[in-house]
């Protein structure tokens, strides 16, 4: 069977917020007055429009390049650059099509009145959704330049090619702003370019699959790039907003006259306590006078000691929805698990908070009853929606813009800060710029899903027969088994959450694939096998058995199983969102504290789109995932974290770093699939697996805690 | 209220303020100098860490009046013109950013270390950058910058 994209295997997980707008409005976006000049708006159907630019530009949902008649062209889409690369990625596959150099191209992201909805920038589907649609429509673009040049000289398109940018021929020279002159008096030259224009091959890339310097870099590296939070508008004051002292607490009075003192706009509506002031140290002062006459009403909040039990308890597995419990059965598990040798298992993960070194921000300004919120969101339509809804504005009124935002790992999909900025605005009469503290990201952003796991497998010899794996809230991503078993049942049981919860990097990913990664490694012991042996016995998926095997090679995994005491190595595989990664890695566990030694990973997602920065995504994976298997872990009590900085919730740094290889096995015949997520999920089972062959203790939580033997 | 002068990338500059406020915000909000980031407000991850008569600080523990009458270098004073540094540059060619917020924070510190020790050896940066978060984990790229830098390699060779 050839490989192919396995899109079925790629939904989004249940506990990833919801994810894209409910409506497509295609509203008069008129009155906002466009960065776009002149020009030819381009569809990835190969629909043209001629557009004056301007007050009168228009972008519309489908509408994915501008060609200028000033020369400039412009690639549209509404994802976000939150460090993955999206946005030198997406200029490479314009590029790529366009036949262009990269450096002449303009990359317009994430602005809720000039760019297409693109939904969220999750799922890891900027690469198999909108890479294809931009090269569609570059493609396209490409076309109706060749066939305009050719019907002007009277020439046989097939006779003619475009390189810079321009179709050339004996002096002549016909380029893309000459096209969009050309089309200026045509409103539209709908049937010109046939559908299905070939993309150029993999092959023949001569843009893609090259390593890009980061589009932006020279802004960062000199400090000229606005973040969210640098963003500054005229007159602008900066806000502070009023937190309840636990989860759940409410406000039952507060005097608002002691910030007032101080020289504070303060505003009060219903929850909502702020303040603005011409300094954020003014603003702080004046909530901190505020706050000292707060009165709550707290409510009783458990613990993070026993969350696995706890959330066992509050199971809820008649939930419905799209949200709710599922549970998927093949074959004949009862049957099949009397009929073999068993074992079972329990597993549990704690929450971890993504804290992106950027808080929340956001700078919001009113224009009468128009809104401009900048803000750094996964989201940028959704959280126009949000904002729409909370003041009652029409969406055409409220307008989103994304700056390239300092980190995300899928814990900016929601719009708070937008909102709260927009309410201190609308109080102050100005702008407000609202960054949340780090204490706030940490308690009141969102959290990825606590969750527990039980496994039960059948075996008979060296094949697991029958698989039982229920797990409790951790979310649907990867909990279906990727080995060959004929009987299988599948339980996801969403449970009620003490904190709140969200996306993260493979969100559901990270604890299904732990569960079943140590659970495998157990197994393999049971029936006597090596941890890699016994998983390639039970795979028939080409793809994620050659991941397992290009980092056992590249690791020597035969060779270093055995290092004596409290040193061992582990190995953990994982398939989702259409990629395939394997991780070996040695630790060496000394007193409490497991030191990884060396890590090999071999990661499969198709054709490689830009080398440098995967090998950038799957180090940020795997480190963060380092965190998250070693030290990550989010405590709670009394209604507040009790580890809520960066003092006290230690994050992975350059001293931990061990030695890193990452073997990429690039499949030019395969879509390419995103890379900014699957790493993480085998990082903790591979070091767990590493302690069992070290110390003999079975390591079956995160974060780990190994002791030496 | 005080007012305080601080030698800011070469210029003098002043302004009136409470004498406990941080040269972080002052240097945001005040001068609009955006390049010194906040991540944390406690010195835990060094985003805002700026150089004070030479000696890397973080920004955000630092109060205003501490620093009255002395010169204080951000990011944004590191470039000559369009001429970036050495390590300026290196972190452009090693990909030394992913989202970036944390990078002002690293070339930094890094260039002070590199003016004590123009030939750190990798634990030396290691020890010395430590105290510096990135989120997106981007540590091994870092590492190569500041390597790629350390090596006398020449931004004028790009």
């Amino acid at each position: 069977m050839p490989e192919r994209f396995r899109e079925d295997l790629c939904e989004p997980d249940r506990k990833e917020l919801a994810e894209g707008p409910a409506y497509r409005f295609e509203l008069d976006r008129r009155q906002w007055i466009s960065s776009i000049g002149a020009g030819l708006l381009v569809t990835a159907a190969g629909k043209v429009v001629f557009s004056p630019g301007g007050a009168s530009a228009q972008v519309r949902p489908s509408q994915r390049l501008h060609l200028g008649e000033d020369g400039s062209i412009t690639v549209l889409t509404g994802k976000v650059e939150f460090g993955q690369g999206s946005r030198t990625e997406i200029l490479q596959a314009a590029a790529e099509e366009l036949r262009v150099s990269p450096d002449v191209l303009r990359v317009m992201l994430a602005d809720t009145a000039e760019t297409p909805n693109d939904g969220s920038t999750a799922g890891s589907r900027t690469t198999p959704s909108t890479i294809p649609v931009v090269r569609r429509a570059s493609a396209a673009a490409r076309e109706l330049l060749v066939r305009t040049a050719a019907e002007a000289w009277n020439l046989d398109a097939s006779e003619l090619r475009v390189e810079a940018g321009a179709v050339v021929r004996a002096g002549d020279r016909f380029s893309y702003a000459d096209l969009a002159r050309a089309q200026r008096p045509a409103s539209t030259v709908d049937d010109s370019v046939p559908r299905g224009v070939p993309l150029r091959e993999v092959r023949n890339w001569t843009v893609l699959g090259q390593t890009l310097p980061k589009v932006g870099a020279r802004e960062i590296v000199t400090g000229a790039h606005r973040y969210p939070s640098d963003i500054v508008r005229p007159n602008m004051l900066y806000g502070a907003v009023l937190r309840p002292p636990s989860y759940g607490a409410q406000l039952e009075s507060v005097e608002l006259a002691p910030g007032r003192e101080l020289g504070a706009v303060v505003v009060r509506d219903g929850e909502f306590v702020g303040c603005a002031a011409k300094t954020s140290y003014e603003a702080r002062k004046a909530l901190e006078a505020i706050s000292e006459t707060a009165k709550w009403r707290t409510m009783a909040h458990p613990p993070s000691e026993g969350l696995g039990a706890y959330l066992k308890r509050h199971a809820q597995p008649s939930a419905g929805g799209r949200r709710g419990a599922r549970r998927r059965e093949s074959g004949d598990v009862d049957s099949a698990l009397a009929a073999a040798q068993t074992l079972e298992a329990s597993y549990e993960i704690p929450y971890v908070q993504h804290a992106p070194l950027e808080p929340r921000a956001a700078v919001a300004e009113w224009d009468q009853d128009r809104l401009t919120v900048w803000t750094g969101t996964q989201r940028p339509f959704g959280v126009r929606e949000q904002l729409a809804e909370a003041f009652r504005l029409g969406a055409d009124r409220t307008r989103v813009v994304v700056p390239d935002t300092g980190g995300g790992f899928g814990g900016k999909h929601t719009g708070e800060v937008a909102v709260e900025a927009a309410r201190l605005a609308r109080a102050a009469g100005k702008p407000v710029s609202l960054r949340w503290t780090r204490a706030e990201e940490f308690a009141w952003a969102y959290f990825r899903p606590a969750a527990a796991f039980e496994a039960r497998a059948g075996l008979s010899g060296e094949k697991i027969l029958a698989w039982d794996f229920t797990a409790y809230n951790p979310g649907t991503a990867a909990i279906e088994t990727p080995y060959a078993v004929p009987n299988v049942r599948t339980q996801y049981i969403p449970c009620d959450s003490p904190l709140r919860e969200g996306s993260y990097r493979g969100i559901g990913a990270t604890g299904n694939n732990f569960a079943r990664e140590v659970f495998m490694d157990e197994l393999a012991g049971a029936a006597g096998l090596d941890p890699l042996e016994f998983r390639l016995a039970n795979l028939d998926d080409g793809r994620l058995s050659a991941v397992l095997r290009a980092a056992a090679d590249r690791f020597g995994w035969s060779a270093s199983k055995s290092l004596g005491r409290n040193r061992g190595s582990g190995i953990a595989a994982g398939f989702e969102k259409g990629s395939y990664i394997a991780i070996c890695a040695q630790v060496r566990v000394a007193g409490g504290s497991v030191e990884v030694e060396r890590l090999v990973s071999a990661f499969d997602c198709g054709a490689i789109l830009n080398p440098g920065n995967l090998r950038a995504q799957i180090d940020g994976c795997v480190i963060q995932g380092l965190g998250a298997a070693l030290s990550e872990e989010i405590r709670f009590a009394g209604g507040m974290l009790v580890n809520g900085s960066f003092a006290r919730y230690p994050v992975p740094r350059f001293r931990g770093t061990p030695p890193m290889e990452a073997v990429l096995l690039n499949r030019p015949d395969i879509p390419p699939a995103g890379a900014g997520e699957t790493p993480i999920v085998a990082v903790a089972p591979a070091l767990a697996n590493a302690v069992f062959a070290a110390t003999g203790q079975r390591m079956r939580s995160l974060p780990l805690r190994a002791r030496a033997a | 209220m005080a007012r305080f002068t601080v030698q800011v990338n070469g210029n003098q500059l002043a302004v009136e303020s409470p004498p406990d406020r941080p040269l972080l915000d002052v240097l945001r909000e005040d001068f609009d100098l955006t390049g010194t980031k906040y991540g944390c407000g406690e010195g835990q991850c060094r985003a805002c860490t700026v150089l004070i008569d030479g000696q890397p600080t973080a920004s955000c523990l630092t109060p205003i009046s501490s620093v009255d009458g002395m010169s204080v270098t951000t990011i944004e004073g590191l470039a000559s013109g369009d001429q970036l540094t050495a390590l300026q540059q290196a972190f452009v060619e090693m990909d030394g950013a992913q989202c970036g917020y944390c990078t002002a924070g690293m070339i930094v510190e890094a260039t002070a270390l590199l003016q004590r020790n123009p030939k750190p050896s990798r634990s030396e940066i290691v020890d010395v950058m430590n105290p510096h978060l990135c989120r997106c984990c981007g540590y091994r790229n870092i590492l190569a910058s500041v390597e790629l830098a350390a090596r006398g390699w020449e931004a004028n060779d790009a």
